[in-house]
Formats: C-alpha cells, structure tokens, sequence
C-alpha cells in the first residue's frame, strides 16, 4: 500500500482508522470460520489425536474412517432423502399458496381488500402459539403424516406481504393491456406477473427453501415414524440428545480408527455441505431479500 | 419480459377506442365486481382458507386456556374453569423462572447481540479497503445458513467435558476442565455468543444497506469542514443509520418476550433450567411432554399478549420521538 501524503483522503487518522479496521476484520473472520474449520480438520484426522488436543490447526493423521462411519449411521441417508422431499415440495407448496394470495391482494380492486390484507399481518403480530396448532392438526387427524409438513406451513405472513409488495409496484398497465386483449386474471398472473418477480420469487422460494431445510421443531412433534423424520431430527438426536447412533457406527465399523466425537464430527461436515455449496446462491438472493423486507415491512 | 411489452404497447394503441370496456372502478356493485374478476378471488383462495385452517381455527382453539381440557373430550366436551389455568401459572415457582429467564436472555440480547451488526455494518461500509470488507461480510455470513440443531451439536461438542475444544484449550492452559452444559451460571454467555455468531453477519446486511444510502456528500462536507473518521462516524453515520435502527429496535422490542424456544430447547438440561428454562420452553413441555394442554396454552397466551402489547407501546413511542413506524 502506497501512503499518498498530499491525497487530502489519506490523513493521518483514516491511516490508523484503516489499520485498526484491518485488524478487526481478519479477527471477525478467524472467529466466524474456526469452528466450522476444527470440525472439518477433526473429521479428518486420528481420533486420538483429536482427543489429546493436538488437532488445532491442521489434520493430524489424515484418515477417512470417520467419515466412513458416519455414512453408515443408520436412517442417515433416509433422513437425507426426506429433507430433500421435504424441501422440494414444500417448496412448491409455499410458492402456489403465497404468489397466488399475494397477487390477489396486491389488486386494490379487490373488494375487502383492506380486510383480507389485515388478516394476513395480524398473524405477524400475534400467532395462537404451539399448543393450540398442534391441537388443531390433531383434530384435522393431521399428526404423523408427511402431507402435513408441507401443508401446514405453506404460508410466511413475512414473505406474503414481501411478494405483494413486489406486485404492488409493477406497473397497472401491464393488466388493462391484456384485458382489453381479452385476458382472464388467472392468465395475466401466469404469463405476464410471474415472469416479470422472477427475481422476487426466487428470493422469496431461497426463504422458503432454507427455513424447511432447517425446521426441526415441528417435523419433531407431528412426526412420529423413523421413517418420516427430515434429516435435522435425526441430527438432534445425534449431536444433541446423543443417542447412540454415533457409537452404533463406531461399533459397526469396528475400527479402533474412530471415536464417537469425530464421528460426530464428520456428521456435521455431512449435514452442512448442502447449505456450504448452494452458499454463494443463497447469499445473493438472502441479501436482495433482507433489504426488500425491511423497506416495504 | 418481451410480451409484457408487447401488450403494454397493444394497450396504448387500443386504449382511445376501447375506453369504455375500461374496469369502472368506484360505481359498479359489488356483485358486478365481483363477477368480472371472479377469478382474482380464486386466486386469493387457496391462501384464505389457508389462513382459516392454520392460523385462524387454532386461534380459536386458544379458548382452551380457559379450560380443563381433555384431549378426549376435545373442545366442547372440556369444564370451563375461568382464569384457573392462570392462576396455576402465575402462582407456580416456574412463573418467576421463566419470566425472569426470559427477560434475562433478552436483556443480553439487547446488549451484545443487537449492536454488534450495527457495529459490523459500520466497519465495513466505512473501510477503504473494499476486498477485504466483502469478504468479511461474505464470511460472517455463513454461520447463517447452519442450522440450529448443527450449530448447538457443534456448541455441545466444543463444551463437553473432556475432549471438548474449550476444555482442550484450558487443560493445555493449565487451567481446570470445566463442564459447561450444566453449569447454570454459563447458559446465558454461552447462548448469547451462538446467537451472535449466528445471526451477526445476516442482520447487518440491513444495515449495510441502510448505509450505502447515505448521501457521499454529505462525508465530503464533513471532511472539508476538517472532521476525524471517528467523527464523521459519530455525526453523519450514525445519524443516517438511526431511522433504521429504530425500525430495528421496535421489531426487537416486540420479540422482547419471545425467546426463540427452539434454541433454548436444544441447549438447556435440567441442571441448567434454573437460568435456562423461558415461557416457550415451559409451554413445550407441560403442553407437548406432560399433555397440560390447558396450563401450557394459558402460559402461551400470556406471553403472545404481552408480546402484542409490547409490540404496539413501542409503535407509538417511535411514532412520537422519530418519524419511522411500522404502521
């Protein structure tokens, strides 16, 4: 870096500024990355070495069996798929419920608008809570079954209103063109407003897509079945309530190679990975979406 | 992209002829309306019946906080009891635990959690170096996108007792091993900091936003009227980042009771209840572990008032000292 002393920018103190900030950032970096680095060194290496607390920096006995184990943690990959479903279609679910509400009440002719749109942001600000939903899917039979996860969380009141308000400010003589060509709304909506949010859907569906990716709570109380679970229950079990599925795999592998913890470890390099490389994807489309909702909220 | 173009143009050109086809807007009946855009309405369907089933039907089923309920009996077959349910909650020893747990993590939410993206956002924008400030944004960013129930497993496992990170650390220290999870006294730090690495980096995008908004003249003037960094910090960046902070603050005050039970839930063990245990918490277990539904629906309802409550007095005081409101 070249200090310009007669650049009136440089002075003295955006000199010192710029260091100390320098300085601030490389630590704000060290402290956001290591522990997602340690767990991937200590999947990596001998166990032993993990435990004696030599792994720090980097892997010491490269080894795979970790790894290896945990691929064999029973119902793992049958989580796996579940999320993938649960994710794929809610999706869907999410989108058809949410664009098709959100263009209707975007139209100020729609009578009782003010009303409907009320009642859409009233749930932003007081929800009926855990017990009574849960009740409620049980009197609609609802508990325990697949169908359930992605209806019951179809709509976002958040992004609802985000996806209005993207509707909202395109232009109204989009519409009147296409009426007077004889146009039915359903069909203005399909081919003309959906092509032109592609941006605001998309930002909206990464919403969606992350939050049924990350939902443990309510796949933990309305599913029952192993075979339902999406892949966070099945992590809760095992990273948090313990339960033995770590050791299971250690056992099954009987390779004195592993060690609960690493395998452990290489669990979470497992779950993480999906979110890690669609990354750069989500972050584009988390950052337009951040700034939408809080200027139109 | 392209049609859309294309019928606007048709529009222009078919508009003075066809003026009379055009939508009466305030005259018409309601009937007329609503025949000629009958499809608009299937459209707003799917999602009012939506909101009926999954929003607005539990809602009603809060009236069961003022019941003895029993899940066999269901609804109409449960004793009325009044305020009993209550009663039962605000006398329990719980009450004052929860309460003050609550309070607890959100007091030290306010303090650490809520300034450190304005913080973040302020070091970034005001940076010379523009590499090394989107990389830090872009780093700090993707905490976010781990789950919770992996970022408390990573926390669990960094903690435990003998082969934990921490512990590693402090025994090659030469300091004792410490087990963290049932230690009551660490719950609140320790919840606080996973937050914070957490949602840091996504809630100052926000901010940042805010920030590029800012008028460059305005830095320019400041300068020229010879102002230090720290200064120009002091009197142009924060004054053009306060109406959003206060947006920001009302939006936190109104979560002032709502803790986000999910995380607690993960973290917390009946060692470390006594600091840990908050109204969400104590709904999931008496209402989903113990089937109290009428108890842990009152409990419930007690902190969705509050929240509401909260939410609107805060409304009202931003409305009178700033412009900026939510509604």
């Amino acid at each position: 870096m070249k200090h310009k002393k007669n650049h009136i920018a440089r002075t003295k103190g955006e000199l010192s500024y710029e260091i100390f900030s320098t300085i601030l950032c490389v630590l704000i970096i060290v402290l956001s990355l290591y522990p997602i680095y340690y767990i991937l060194i200590c999947s990596l290496s001998n166990p032993f070495a993990v435990q004696s607390g030599e792994v720090m920096f980097t892997i010491k006995g490269f080894t795979l069996e970790s790894f290896k184990a945990a691929c064999k943690t029973p119902g793992l990959w049958r989580a796996y798929g579940n999320t993938i479903f649960y994710t794929v279609f809610g999706v869907v679910f999410n989108m058809f419920f949410t664009a098709t509400m959100a263009y209707a009440l975007s139209k100020k002719r729609l009578i009782a608008r003010k009303f409907f749109t009320l009642l859409v942001a009233f749930t932003l600000w007081f929800q009926a809570g855990m017990i009574p939903l849960y009740l409620t899917l049980r009197n609609y039979n609802m508990l325990d079954k697949r169908i359930t996860i992605l209806l019951a969380f179809a709509i976002n009141a958040y992004n609802l209103i985000i996806l209005r308000s993207f509707f909202e400010q395109l232009p109204d003589s989009l519409e009147e063109a296409a009426f007077i060509d004889g146009a039915s709304n359903i069909r203005i909506f399909w081919s003309i407003y959906l092509p032109l949010s592609k941006p605001a859907l998309v930002t909206v569906g990464t919403f969606y897509a992350v939050s049924r990716w990350n939902n443990y709570f309510w796949a933990m109380n309305i599913l029952t079945d192993d075979k339902k679970l999406p892949l966070q229950v099945m992590l809760k079990k095992l990273l948090v309530d313990r339960v033995a599925g770590a050791e299971e795999a250690a056992i099954v592998t009987a390779s004195s190679a592993t060690s609960p913890d690493t395998i452990i470890y290489a669990i979470i390099i497992l779950a993480v990975i999906p979110m890690l490389v669609a990354y750069p994807y989500l972050q584009r489309y988390f950052k337009s979406g951040a700034t939408l909702g809080a200027v139109k909220g | 992209m392209k049609s859309a173009t294309v019928a606007a143009r048709s529009a222009a050109a078919k508009n003075k002829p066809a003026g009379g086809t055009e939508r009466p807007l305030n005259k018409a009946s309601f009937r007329s309306r609503f025949i000629k855009d009958w499809d608009l309405y299937l459209l707003l369907l799917p999602g009012l019946i939506w909101f009926i089933l999954f929003a607005y039907v539990p809602m009603g089923g809060l009236a069961i906080a003022f019941q003895d309920y029993n899940p066999w009996k269901g609804m109409s077959g449960s004793e009325w009891v009044g305020l009993q349910n209550f009663i039962e909650f605000i006398s329990d020893d719980v009450f004052l635990r929860t309460i003050k747990n609550t309070l607890m993590l959100s007091l030290f939410n306010i303090l650490f959690c809520f300034p450190a993206p304005i913080i973040l956002a302020i070091l970034l924008t005001e940076m010379k170096n523009k590499t090394l400030s989107k990389i830090t944004q872009t780093v700090t960013f993707v905490p976010y996108f781990i789950s919770l129930v992996v970022v408390c497993g990573m926390v669990i496992s960094f903690l435990s007792p003998s082969t934990g990170l921490v512990n590693v650390i402090l025994r090659n220290l030469g300091f004792e091993e410490h087990y963290f999870m049932v230690d009551p006294d660490a719950f609140r730090p320790i919840y606080t900091l996973m937050m914070m690495w957490r949602e840091t980096g996504f809630n100052a995008i926000v901010y940042i936003a805010a920030l590029m908004g800012i008028d460059r003249q305005l830095y320019e003037a400041a300068k020229v009227d010879g102002a230090s960094k720290w200064q120009q910090i002091r009197y142009v960046t924060i004054p053009g980042l306060m109406p959003t902070i206060v947006i920001m603050f009302i939006l936190h005050i109104g979560k002032l009771v709502k803790v986000s039970y999910e995380a607690v839930l993960l973290l917390y063990q009946p060692a470390t209840y006594q600091t840990a245990d908050v109204i969400g918490t104590y709904v999931y277990r008496t209402g989903l572990l113990q089937q109290d539904f009428g108890l842990a629906t009152a409990a419930g309802l007690f902190e969705s008032l509050i929240a509401l409550i909260l939410v609107v007095i805060s409304n009202r005081i931003s409305k009178k000292v700033s412009d900026s409101a939510l509604w």
